[in-house]
C-alpha cells in the first residue's frame, strides 16, 4: 500500500544548542533553550515533553529551521544543517494550528510541497492519492479546509507533511486542538503511520499521557534544559529529579533518612518505619536526607491491622473505576492513594481511620535539598 | 556570551537569512531605495531650501516670517481652523458612531451612507456647493433670505465645509472603536445598577477616549493639509497651505514657500507622531478581528429623537450638497438665470475630455502599483526580520503625515534636474500618487496579516517555498480583501488629489481636480459642477468594479 513512501531513516543530532529571545519588555533576555544536546535515533519517535515555556517547541523549530540557534549545531545524519534555510530542509512539520492553506483545496494543500521539488505531474498525483488513502481522506480532495472537522484538518496536515517523503517528521503539539476522544484516536493513528513508515520523528507535547503512549523515548524538558531522557517506563518509574517525578502523573514525596547502605540495597527510615529499597543510581551515605517517592496506585489502603502507617482519611473521591484518597499519616503529612478495585465493603469515608502499606518494590529515592 | 557578541551574532544570522534569499534581499534594497528617493529626499530638499539664504545655511527666512505679522497670523489661522474643525467634526463623528452602534434609531442604513459619502467626493465639492448655496449669489442667502452682503468666505465657510467633509474620518475611527468595545462591559455596569447615562459616562465614553483622541488628531492633520477648500473659500483668512503655494508658484519666492510648508509640516508631524506612538499605545482595545455584536442602550425617547434629528440634519446637508452640485450642472447661470441648459456639458466636454482621460489613466496606472507595494511592505514589516525594518515602516507611514503642499514643493525641488528630471511628466504624478497613498494600504495590509496565523506561512516554508513564493502563493491570496480595499482607497485618493499635484501638473498632464479648481476660481460654476459630477461618477464606478472583483472569490478563513 505504501510502496511509494520509501523508508528513509536518518538520525538527528543536537549539540549544545542555545537560543535566547528578547523579552517583551525590550532588553531583558529570555533563555528559551539552554545548551541542550541529544540524539534522535534513525526511525525512532522521540517526544519532547514539558510544561509550556520549557523550550520544547523552540527546539523543534530550530530543527525545522524556523528559528536560528544562537549557538550549537544541528546535524541530520552526518550533515551539519545549521545554515540550511528552512525551505531547503528535509524536515516536514505538522503544526499545532495545522497551518492549512485556507484558499486551496485539500488536494492542493497536500500537493503543495511538490511544487518546490522536481517531480512529474503524474507522479505527484499518484503520491497525493496514495497518501490520501493511507491517511483516510478519500472523498475530501476537493473540499476547502474550512469545511472540515478538526480531526480531518489534522489528517490533512499530516498527509501534507508525509507526502513529501521527508527524512524527519516534526510534530508541534498536533493534538491540542482536538477533543479528548479524537485525541486518543489520532494518537493511535499517528503511531500506526509512524511505525509503518518508520520515519525519524520528533514530537512535542505537554501531555504526559500522549508522550507515554506514543514514544520510543521521552525527553523531559524544564526551563530550557533537559531533565531526563529515557524510555517511558523508566521516566515514570525511575524519575531522576523531583520535577520529572512531579510532572509525570501524580506522586507522593515522603521525607526519609538513609539508615544503612549495602551493595545494591538501601534502608530508609520513614517516620519511624524502616524500608529496604533496591537502589544504586546514586551513592548514598547513612544519615543522608532523601525523598522517597511512590505512586498513589502503588500504595495499599486497608482497615487497621498490620499496616505501615495509620491515619484519618482527609479526602475521599469516588470516580467510578477508582477511588482517590488522601490520608493524613503524621500531623499534616498527607499521602495520596488510588484504589483501582474499589468494592462495596472497602470504600472508606472521610474521617475514617485506615492503615496504609507502602510496597518497597514501588519505592524510589531522590536526593532531598535542604528543607 | 556577552550581550554585544550576541547582538552581533543575531545581526549575522539576519544577514545570512537574507543572503539565502537573494530575491528578497533585492526587493528590500529596491524598496528602501525608493522610499529614500521619493519620500525622504524631497522632504530634505524642502528643508534645505528653507534653511538657505544667499547660498549658505541660515535661519533668515524663518526670522523674516516671525517678524511679519501677516505671516505669523497665517500660521495661527491654520492652527485655529484645525482645532475648531477637529473638535466639531469629532463630535459629529462620535454622535453618528454612537447612534449607529448603541441606539435603536430608525433609518440606520441611510445615515451610514451619508456618514461615509463625503469621503469619496472631491475635497472641494463641498466648497462648490457652499458657494452655490450661501455665496454672493447663493440660493439660500440671496434668494431665500434676500441677504445682499452675506459673506461666506473666511473662517466660518471653511469651518462649515471642512467639518462636513471630515466628520466621516471621525465616524470611521469611532465606529471601529465602538464595535470593538466588549458589550459585556456595558452589561456588567448595567447589571451593577448603572443607568444608561451612567454606563455611557463611566464605561463607554472613557473606553472611547483613545479613539476620540485619534480621530481628533487625524482631522487636525487633514484640516491643516487641506488646500483646495481654503484656496477658494478662505477670503481674507490666510492659511499656510495656500500661502505656501502662492509664495512658491505665484510670487516665485521659493524659499519663503518652502519655509511656510515646513511650518505646516511641523504641527502635522507632531500630531501624527502623538497619534501613532502615544494615543495608539493608550488604547484599551485589543484587536481580535472579531467585532462584537453591538449593544443597544434603551435611551430616553427624547434623547433618541434628538440624536435622530441631529443625524438627519447632517445627512440632509450632505445630501443637499450633492444635489446642488448636480443641479448646478443644468442651470444656465447660477443666481441670475435658472433656465435649464446642457451648455455646461458641451463646454466641459471640450475643455475637460483630455484631462478626464489623463486623470483616469494616471490613477489607473498608479493604483495597482500602490496596492502591490503596500502589501509587500506590510508583508516585510509583519513577517520578516531585517536590519532597518523599523525605519522602513516609519518612513513609509510618514508620507501620510506630510501635507500635500510639502510633498508637491519637495517633488518640484527634487526632480527638476538630471538625473531625476521628472517635472512635467506623467510619471511624476504617478510616483506622487503611489508614495502618498501607500500608508493606508500598508495599514490595512498589516491589520489583515496580523489576523493570519503565522503557522500557515511557516507551513509553506517547511514544505519548501521561499519568501517570494510564500508572498505569491499564500500571503497575497489571503490578504486579498485588504488588498482590494487598498486599491479602492488609493484610486479614490488619486482621483481626488489636489494639494500635492497642483505643483506637478503641466500643460501635457493636467488633473481633473485642478481643472475644477480653476473653473471655480474664475466663477464658471456650471462647468465646475459638471466636472465634479463626472469625477464622482468615475469614482463610484471604479469602487463598485473593484468591489465586484473582490466578491468573486470569498475566502473562508478559519482558526
Amino acid at each position: 500500500m505504501n510502496k511509494s513512501v520509501k523508508t528513509n531513516q536518518k538520525s538527528i543530532i543536537l549539540k549544545n544548542l542555545t537560543k535566547t529571545y528578547k523579552g517583551a519588555s525590550g532588553e531583558e533576555e529570555v533563555i528559551a533553550v539552554d545548551n541542550i544536546s541529544l540524539k534522535v535515533e534513525p526511525g525512532e519517535l522521540l517526544t519532547l515533553l514539558g510544561p509550556s515555556g520549557c523550550g520544547k517547541s523552540t527546539t523543534l523549530r530550530m530543527i525545522a529551521g524556523l528559528e536560528i540557534p544562537d549557538s550549537g549545531e544541528i546535524y541530520l545524519e552526518d550533515k551539519l544543517i545549521n545554515n540550511l534555510p528552512a525551505n531547503k530542509r528535509d524536515t516536514a512539520m505538522v503544526f499545532q494550528s495545522y497551518g492549512l492553506f485556507p484558499h486551496m483545496t485539500i488536494a492542493e494543500n497536500i500537493a503543495y510541497g511538490w511544487r518546490y521539488r522536481k517531480m512529474g505531474k503524474k507522479e505527484v498525483n499518484k503520491k497525493v492519492k496514495d497518501i490520501i488513502n493511507l491517511i483516510g481522506l478519500e472523498g475530501l480532495e476537493n473540499r476547502a479546509p474550512g469545511n472540515l472537522s478538526g480531526g480531518q484538518q489534522q489528517r490533512v496536515a499530516l498527509a501534507r507533511a508525509l507526502v513529501i517523503e521527508p527524512s524527519v517528521l516534526l510534530f508541534d503539539e498536533p493534538l491540542s486542538n482536538l477533543d479528548a476522544k479524537l485525541r486518543v484516536q489520532m494518537r493511535t493513528e499517528i503511531r500506526r503511520i509512524q511505525r509503518q513508515l518508520s520515519i525519524t520523528t520528533v514530537y512535542v507535547t505537554h501531555d504526559q499521557t500522549e508522550a507515554m503512549s506514543l514514544s520510543d523515548r521521552i525527553v523531559v524538558m524544564n526551563k530550557g534544559e533537559i531533565e531526563q531522557i529515557g524510555l517511558p517506563f523508566d521516566i515514570y518509574n525511575y524519575p531522576k529529579s523531583k520535577f520529572v517525578a512531579d510532572f509525570i502523573g501524580s506522586i507522593n514525596f515522603i521525607k526519609g533518612k538513609v539508615e544503612k547502605v549495602s551493595s545494591s540495597l538501601v534502608t530508609i527510615e520513614i517516620y519511624g518505619k524502616k524500608f529496604t529499597i533496591n537502589y544504586q543510581e546514586r551513592k548514598l551515605e547513612p544519615e543522608n536526607k532523601v525523598l522517597v517517592i511512590t505512586r498513589p496506585e502503588s500504595i495499599k489502603i486497608k482497615q487497621e491491622e498490620n499496616a505501615d502507617f495509620f491515619g484519618l482519611v482527609s479526602r475521599a473521591t469516588y470516580l467510578g473505576p477508582t477511588v482517590e484518597y488522601e490520608v493524613d499519616i503524621n500531623k499534616g503529612v498527607k499521602i495520596s492513594i488510588i484504589d483501582y478495585s474499589p468494592k462495596q465493603n472497602n470504600i472508606y469515608r472521610e474521617g475514617e481511620k485506615v492503615g496504609i502499606t507502602l510496597l518497597p518494590e514501588h519505592l524510589y529515592i531522590l536526593p532531598r535539598e535542604a528543607d | 556570551m556577552s550581550k554585544i557578541k550576541k547582538n552581533l551574532l543575531n545581526k549575522v544570522n539576519e544577514i545570512r537569512r537574507l543572503i539565502n534569499e537573494p530575491l528578497l534581499l533585492l526587493i528590500i534594497i529596491l524598496i528602501s531605495f525608493s522610499l529614500i528617493l521619493f519620500i525622504l529626499f524631497p522632504l530634505f530638499k524642502v528643508i534645505q531650501l528653507s534653511l538657505t539664504s544667499e547660498g549658505h545655511l541660515s535661519l533668515d527666512i524663518y526670522n523674516y516670517i516671525f517678524h511679519h505679522q501677516w505671516l505669523t497670523k497665517t500660521f495661527f489661522n491654520s492652527i485655529l481652523l484645525g482645532v475648531i474643525v477637529a473638535s466639531l467634526a469629532t463630535l459629529i463623528g462620535f454622535i453618528f458612531a454612537f447612534a449607529l452602534n448603541r441606539t435603536d434609531i430608525s433609518f440606520k442604513p441611510f445615515f451610514r451612507v451619508f456618514a461615509m459619502l463625503p469621503i469619496i467626493s472631491p475635497p472641494f465639492m463641498l466648497t462648490l456647493s457652499v458657494i452655490l448655496l450661501l455665496g454672493r449669489n447663493g440660493i439660500i442667502t440671496r434668494h431665500l433670505l434676500g441677504l445682499k452682503n452675506f459673506n461666506i468666505y473666511g473662517l466660518k465657510g471653511l469651518v462649515l465645509v471642512q467639518v462636513m467633509g471630515m466628520f466621516p474620518i471621525a465616524y470611521l475611527v469611532l465606529d471601529g472603536i465602538l464595535k470593538s468595545i466588549n458589550p459585556e462591559l456595558e452589561d456588567s455596569a448595567m447589571n451593577l445598577g448603572a443607568s444608561w447615562g451612567s454606563v455611557f459616562s463611566t464605561v463607554t465614553l472613557p473606553l472611547s477616549v483613545p479613539g476620540i483622541a485619534s480621530a481628533w488628531l487625524l482631522i487636525f492633520v487633514t484640516s491643516l493639509a487641506d488646500f483646495a477648500n481654503p484656496m477658494v473659500l478662505s477670503g481674507k483668512f490666510d492659511v499656510l497651505s495656500v500661502q505656501a503655494y502662492l509664495q512658491f508658484t505665484g510670487m516665485f519666492n521659493m524659499p519663503l514657500g518652502s519655509a511656510l510648508a515646513i511650518l505646516l509640516l511641523i504641527p502635522s508631524l507632531i500630531a501624527f507622531l502623538f497619534q501613532k506612538y502615544w494615543v495608539g499605545k493608550k488604547s484599551y482595545i485589543t484587536v481580535t478581528g472579531k467585532p462584537y455584536s453591538s449593544r443597544i442602550f434603551t435611551v430616553k425617547r427624547s434623547v433618541k429623537y434628538f440624536i435622530m434629528s441631529f443625524c438627519g440634519l447632517i445627512s440632509g446637508m450632505v445630501l443637499l450638497f450633492y444635489i446642488i452640485v448636480i443641479m448646478g450642472s443644468f442651470f444656465k447661470l447660477w443666481g441670475l438665470d435658472y433656465s435649464l441648459t446642457l451648455d455646461h456639458f458641451k463646454y466641459s466636454w471640450d475643455i475637460g475630455l483630455k484631462t478626464i482621460k489623463d486623470t483616469v489613466t494616471l490613477s489607473a496606472i498608479a493604483t495597482p502599483f500602490t496596492g502591490i507595494l503596500a502589501m509587500i511592505i506590510a508583508f516585510l514589516v509583519v513577517r520578516k526580520n531585517f536590519i532597518g525594518k523599523k525605519s522602513m515602516e516609519f518612513v513609509s507611514m510618514l508620507s501620510f503625515a506630510v501635507p500635500g503642499t510639502v510633498v508637491g514643493i519637495g517633488y518640484i525641488l527634487a526632480f527638476n534636474k538630471p538625473p531625476f528630471l521628472l517635472t512635467g511628466t506623467g510619471l511624476i504624478l504617478v510616483l506622487c500618487f503611489i508614495f502618498r497613498n501607500m500608508p493606508v494600504g500598508i495599514e490595512s495590509g498589516v491589520a489583515a496579516l496580523s489576523q493570519i496565523d503565522p503557522a500557515i506561512e511557516e507551513a509553506a516554508t517547511n514544505l519548501g517555498a521561499d519568501s517570494t513564493h510564500i508572498f505569491r502563493d499564500i500571503t497575497l491570496p489571503l490578504i486579498q480583501p485588504a488588498f482590494f480595499a487598498g486599491l479602492s482607497y488609493s484610486f479614490v485618493r488619486c482621483m481626488t488629489a489636489v494639494s500635492a499635484i497642483i505643483f506637478l501638473v503641466s500643460a501635457r498632464w493636467n488633473h481633473l481636480t485642478i481643472l475644477i479648481l480653476s473653473e471655480t476660481e474664475i466663477m464658471r460654476l456650471g462647468p465646475a459642477c459638471v466636472l465634479c459630477t463626472v469625477l464622482i461618477i468615475v469614482v463610484l464606478v471604479a469602487i463598485s468594479l473593484i468591489r465586484k472583483i473582490t466578491e468573486k472569490r470569498p475566502i473562508t478563513t478559519f482558526g
